[in-house]
């Protein structure tokens, strides 16, 4: 094959990029989407979800997080990346407690839009059922342990945008879980404003606003009108027109 | 059924199970001497939910969309009472008028596609093909077959109803809709439009199943001693004494139809209302304070309401309980299979209430949602579920989680009621005789006239009774072990 300067070939679709992007950043400047849930344009990409992970000439790389090289060959839309997203997709439902019929969230759900994307129908590995503490210490915003998926945005939105570093992941591998960097641990003795990014951008229903729920009608929700495909290509192109972000 | 011999007496014990043609799971045993005589009937209820303990620790606002999950057939009816407890928590009283005439046609549409779904699907074969028609028949596949026409009526009235529902939630089951202090979104006008295109049909089909039951009374003498007794009735009934589904004061009445209260504020129903458990079932046995364990049971649901309410607002559902209440020499009707024909009425009722709402201006409006006032500690919501009464009732924190869940679900009130017709039913028609399919669909008759939703009203977690079987391979039982409701165990 021809190889082209400043060029990757994602699925055999020669895709142009620029010098530091990512293999993330070039498939969705080209409108080529690539299932993530950790990622969110304008943030530093962290590789948490690996959703993203895409075969790139030979090896198993998170797109996210992989620097996009001239004329290499990567593998997304493929059988197998499919059924190992899948795979992902159900193993953070069942680490978690998301029971979609009851929650808010439900419709604006990344989480449960991905299940949808990649046609999961249940969950097949067991329950973890685990007891995670809920903090509704906050006047106005409330933390539901139960449905984090540590993704790690409310942490890099919080650091980086905000500037407050409200939250942090402490603990590793099944021990890892959300904190917020209070003294008391509590997000009521935090500086988290509901104008913050940290306080909006949560994927799934971990972090949420108090006393609103199911204010958006069924049929108007996100994922009730748009696939979560359709909707990451959308909110690249307004990040590239800069009204993204906040 | 099962059939099988208790060691210990000699005496046999067989099981309905499940009790088929009523939403959840439970079953009837009968325990009979040699002579076939009857010494013991009971209905059990043998599913558990649990939901006032898993709403425990739940943001309130969560809660009305948390507990419509009890139920599949009535989770309006369970919206709708969290939500009126919710809007207490939020510190709301009044509701904006087309948020209230919202719920109440979503709650109108609940109740006439419930009761649509019970006569036609459920008990409706019974009726029309006799209590020992053909079993394989005796379902709505065999209605569909030979009574098209009243089959198909029953479908479309509670497609009716369903679509009420969902033009309101965005779904026919488990849509959302309440929010605390009112609604979500308003009423699109073309689908009240569409809505009202189909009432000169629901309403003539509500009128003739109201017929149809009068003259299943009248043809069928039978069934005015079916599982008849003098029971209390508790219902809602609105402040001038008139059926009301939505909101009201309570009204409790003696068989005689003398009144135990009248208008007394549901918040204060802990002042009137028990709940007692007992070993062999997982539904709790509610009864009235001031008449005590033994007598203070009562009967709720259409039965209920109608002999309740002095009169119903709607001109046609009015005269039909009038015919209804004529059957009765006496103040009240106790039929138990009048439970079908009250209703009936309610479902008429419900039909011309809902062409009233959606020819209201006022449903379409957009101003939905009132303005909160400052958070409560403690709420309660009651409304006239289709089965009956329903008690919503959330004590919540300082942060807004809620801290304990009480809910008195209707069939739980009609608990004691099922079993008093068992019993009836059981020594009318099946003491001493042998024992065939026939004679046990009359005990099914007599519960279906209750339209009891078992998974709707199992919540009485860390009391709950527990039998455990150890058998072997060929089925003997090697060891039983029981935990009593008092925590006890025997084995």
């Amino acid at each position: 094959m021809t190889q082209l300067k400043d060029t990757i070939f994602i699925d055999g679709k020669a895709i142009g990029f620029t010098e530091g992007q990512t293999i993330m950043d070039a498939a969705l400047s080209a409108q080529v989407y690539i299932p993530h849930l950790c990622h969110y344009p304008g943030l530093t990409p962290s590789g948490n979800c690996r959703l993203c992970v895409v075969e790139a000439d030979g090896r198993m790389v998170a797109a996210c997080t992989t620097a996009a090289r001239e004329g290499q060959q990567v593998s997304n839309n493929t059988a197998e990346l499919s059924a190992a997203r899948k795979a992902i997709t159900q193993m953070l439902f069942v680490e978690g407690n998301h029971i979609c019929p009851s929650c808010e969230k439900s419709g604006n759900c990344k989480l449960q839009a991905m299940g949808y994307y990649l046609g999961m129908l249940e969950e097949h590995y067991p329950q973890f059922n685990p007891h995670r503490a809920l903090d509704a210490s906050h006047p106005d915003i409330f933390l539901d342990r139960g449905r984090c998926i540590l993704c790690g945005l409310c942490v890099r939105s919080s650091h980086d945008v905000d500037k407050k570093n409200v939250f942090a992941i402490a603990g590793r591998g099944a021990d890892a879980r959300l904190i917020v960097n209070t003294v008391s641990g509590k997000l009521g003795d935090s500086n988290l404003d509901v104008g913050d990014l940290a306080a909006n951008i949560c994927p799934v229903g971990a972090i949420m606003f108090k006393e609103h729920g199911y204010v958006t009608p069924i049929g108007e929700r996100i994922y009730d009108r748009q696939k979560i495909s359709d909707v990451a290509l959308n909110e690249h192109v307004l990040e590239q027109k800069g009204d993204k972000a906040r | 059924m099962t059939s099988g011999k208790s060691n210990e007496s000699g005496m046999r014990r067989i099981a309905i199970d499940p009790v088929t043609r009523v939403e959840g799971h439970g079953k009837i045993t009968l325990l009979l001497d040699q002579d076939n005589h009857i010494q013991e009937a009971r209905l059990h209820i043998t599913e558990f939910r649990g939901f006032e303990k898993f709403i425990q620790g739940r943001p309130y606002w969560d809660v009305p969309f948390f507990v419509q999950r009890l139920c599949g057939i009535c989770p309006v009816s369970h919206q709708l009472a969290a939500a009126k407890a919710v809007d207490q928590l939020a510190g709301v009283d009044q509701l904006t008028s087309t948020a209230e005439k919202l719920r109440r046609l979503l709650h109108f549409g609940q109740v006439l596609q419930s009761h649509a779904l019970h006569f036609f699907h459920l008990s409706s074969p019974d009726f029309l093909f006799g209590f020992g028609g053909d079993p394989l028949r005796r379902n709505i596949m065999g209605v569909l077959e030979k009574y098209p026409e009243i089959a198909m009526q029953g479908i479309k009235l509670r497609k009716f109803g369903q679509q009420i529902i969902e033009a309101i939630t965005g779904k026919r089951v488990h849509g959302t809709g309440t929010i605390p202090g009112g609604m979500n979104k308003p009423l699109a006008p073309d689908r009240r439009d569409a809505l009202l295109t189909e009432m000169t049909a629901i309403l003539q089909w509500s009128e003739q199943a109201v017929e149809l039951n009068a003259q299943i009374h009248a043809t069928h003498a039978e069934h005015a001693d079916f599982a008849t007794m003098p029971t209390n009735y508790l219902s809602l009934v609105d402040k001038n004494g008139e059926l009301e589904l939505y909101h009201g004061g309570l009204r409790a009445r003696y068989p005689d139809g003398g009144l135990i209260f009248d208008q007394f504020d549901y918040c204060d129903y802990q002042q009137i209302l028990r709940e007692e458990v007992r070993a062999w079932s997982y539904l709790k046995f509610p009864y009235l304070l001031q008449l005590g364990e033994a007598q203070g049971w009562y009967r709720v649901g259409p039965l209920a309401r109608i002999n309740n309410c002095d009169s119903i607002t709607t001109p046609r559902a009015e005269a039909a309980r009038k015919q209804f209440k004529a059957i009765s020499a006496d103040n009240l009707v106790h039929d138990t299979l009048g439970y079908h024909w009250a209703r009936m009425i309610e479902m008429l009722h419900c039909a011309e209430s809902i062409q009233i709402l959606l020819n209201d201006p006022g449903i379409t409006g957009a101003d939905l949602v009132a303005e909160k006032g400052g958070r409560r500690h403690e709420g309660i919501g009651v409304i006239e579920a289709p089965r009956g009464t329903l008690f919503h009732h959330y004590q919540v924190d300082d942060e807004g989680i809620v801290t304990r869940a009480n809910l008195i679900v209707s069939t739980t009130s009609n608990n004691q009621a099922m079993n008093e017709s068992l019993r009836i039913v059981a020594n009318r028609y099946l003491d001493g005789q042998e024992i065939t399919e026939t004679l046990l669909n009359h005990l099914e008759v007599a519960v279906r006239a209750y339209d009891p939703c078992l998974s709707c009203a199992t919540h009485a977690l860390g009391k709950m009774p527990l039998q455990v079987d150890l058998v072997d391979t060929e089925g003997a039982l090697i060891h039983r072990l029981v935990k009593n409701s008092d925590g006890r165990l025997n084995g």
